[in-house]
């Protein structure tokens, strides 16, 4: 029982909360807080390898730190494109939620403008 | 068992309590703070996993960018955010989600507990190439000299995703300023932070930066410090955002990998390959490489945060 | 053999753990916003000082021990400005209320 396995069941653990949170959510919001936790779930299994390849001069393998460095980047981008979609369809059409039919019945100015 | 793998299961609990709290509290703006500490505490949890670099990448964009992100929407949405009875889902569904991510789980921790033993490493590939940047930092290394192919690339994303959030403007507003006005009051401490901190922002993002060569940083985490210091001071109302059909604003966004592009195809027309460097010039280009990718990622990150242009550009 | 500053490493960083203690108390006991910030800031800082000067004699020179106390300097000013920003927010919206 090392640290690397008690963080990587951790890690497995809010893999699997975010995903629960993902799917049993209705508002999109809350969906991409569930998946940030997810990706934080993967990006700790990421650690756990690093912090196991550990040899003698390094304190862990640095490959997949480097991964998770560029993960952590690209996440927060593709956060950022979700949440101003969905800043921008609570704008044209007053809900925050994705029932059927929104879009559809959303007055056509507020989109095309 | 050690006292040191007790604190670390401590921590795990923590982590697991806070993120339990996220994803089940009703409110969402409690559940984006919420996400704030969560990510604060990760930041432990990767220093306790030694890896520092990645621990100031998760305090500062895992918890600190995205935190803002989402508090900011949180806000905006206000209180239409609170879904009615009709939409929540069905015990149904809700098990079914359940039995899924349990069963997700449990496989990631059984992946976890057999891991091979030896556990297969590149670390000593990386330590018996680390002579050919010249830098300390194996992380630094990795990123900018191994697999630069990677973090340029990266770059390349976070344009594409800043291209994706500026087309969601409405037609009108094309090339004009992002965010609204923020109102500045002399008196507010909002103005006294956003004109004290800056400055030792700056310096420290620079720092960062610089040491990130041989110790933990590197240009990512420098670059948002200085992007959250520039958003403190448009938040602040001292500063307004641009419009984003400025010609500085795109050269410096295109800074980073354009000159990435450049340094690749002169490895490729010099000699070897693409992105290969020359091994006398090796660190100087990276320092070149790095100060252009701190630009870019500063404003990308900032302009990601204050989102489509909602009002016109000046004339 | 367990030196003089490890026992003062130890003493105060036992301290500065007992104030945040106090003050995350503080935060759930408390009534109201107002109370519950001064709770927090006051303990907070105090007990980030007391982490922060046991940790010196462990900093591995004067820099990093400067360092350490710039780290608390910089929280004790952002969170005297925040938490006058959240109290100001906290008593514009009793006002909105009435």
């Amino acid at each position: 029982m090392t640290a690397a396995v008690v963080f990587g069941l951790c890690g497995a653990a809010a893999a699997g909360l975010g995903l629960y949170g993902a799917i049993a959510n209705p508002r999109p919001l809350r969906k991409i807080l569930a998946f940030n936790l997810l990706s934080s779930g993967v990006f700790l299994l990421f650690g756990v390898i690093a912090r196991r390849g550990a040899v003698s001069a390094f304190s862990g393998d640095p490959v997949p730190q480097a991964l998770v460095i560029t993960g952590i980047v690209v996440a927060a981008a593709g956060t950022a494109l979700a949440v101003a979609l969905l800043l921008r369809f609570f704008k044209a059409t007053g809900s925050t939620t994705l029932s059927a039919g929104a879009l559809a019945s959303a007055p056509a100015d507020s989109i095309d403008e | 068992m050690t006292s040191d793998i007790i604190l670390d299961c401590i921590l795990a609990a923590l982590v697991l309590a806070v993120g339990c709290w996220v994803i089940v509290v009703r409110d969402s703006f409690a559940a984006a703070v919420g996400f704030v500490a969560y990510g604060l505490l990760l930041t432990l949890v990767w220093v306790r996993l030694d890896a520092i670099d990645v621990a100031l990448m998760e305090g500062a964009i895992g918890s600190g960018l995205t935190g803002a992100l989402l508090l900011r929407a949180s806000s905006r949405l206000g209180a239409k955010e609170q879904s009615t009875a009709a939409e929540q889902p069905g015990v149904m569904l809700r098990t079914v989600a359940a039995l899924l991510s349990v069963i997700v789980a449990a496989m990631l921790a059984t992946a976890v507990l057999y891991l091979p033993d030896p556990a297969p490493t590149l670390a000593p590939e990386a330590a018996a190439n680390a002579s050919a940047t010249g830098m300390a930092n194996p992380v630094t290394n990795v990123l900018m000299a191994f697999r630069a192919m990677d973090t340029m690339l990266e770059k390349v994303v976070l344009l594409v995703a800043l291209a994706g959030v500026w087309s969601l403007a409405r037609d009108r507003y094309w090339g004009g300023r992002p965010g609204p006005r923020f109102r500045s009051d002399p008196k507010d401490p909002l103005a006294l932070l956003a004109q004290t901190l800056p400055p030792l922002g700056i310096v420290v993002g620079i720092y960062m930066l610089w040491e990130g060569a041989d110790a933990p940083g590197g240009a990512f985490q420098g670059g948002t410090i200085i992007a959250a210091m520039w958003l403190l001071a448009v938040i602040a109302g001292l500063t307004d955002t641009p419009p984003v059909s400025n010609r500085r604003v795109r050269l410096a966004l295109i800074a980073g990998p354009l000159l990435f592009l450049i340094v690749g195809f002169g490895g490729l027309w010099l000699g070897e390959a693409f992105l290969a460097y020359p091994v006398a010039y090796a660190k100087p280009l990276l320092l070149v490489i790095e100060f252009a990718m701190t630009l870019t990622v500063a404003v990308t990150l900032g302009l990601l945060i204050v989102g489509p242009p909602e009002r016109e550009g000046a004339p | 053999m367990i030196s003089v500053a490890d026992i003062f490493t130890v003493i105060a960083v036992s301290a500065g753990a007992f104030f945040f203690m106090a003050g995350s108390v503080g935060l759930l006991r408390f009534p109201d916003t107002l109370t519950r910030l001064h709770a927090l800031t006051k303990a907070d800082n105090l007990g980030l000082g007391l982490v922060v000067l046991g940790l010196m004699p462990r900093a591995g020179g004067l820099l990093a021990a400067l360092k350490l106390a710039s780290v608390w300097l910089l929280v004790l000013f952002t969170g005297a400005a925040v938490s006058q920003l959240i109290a100001r927010a906290a008593r514009d919206g009793d006002q909105d209320d009435e």
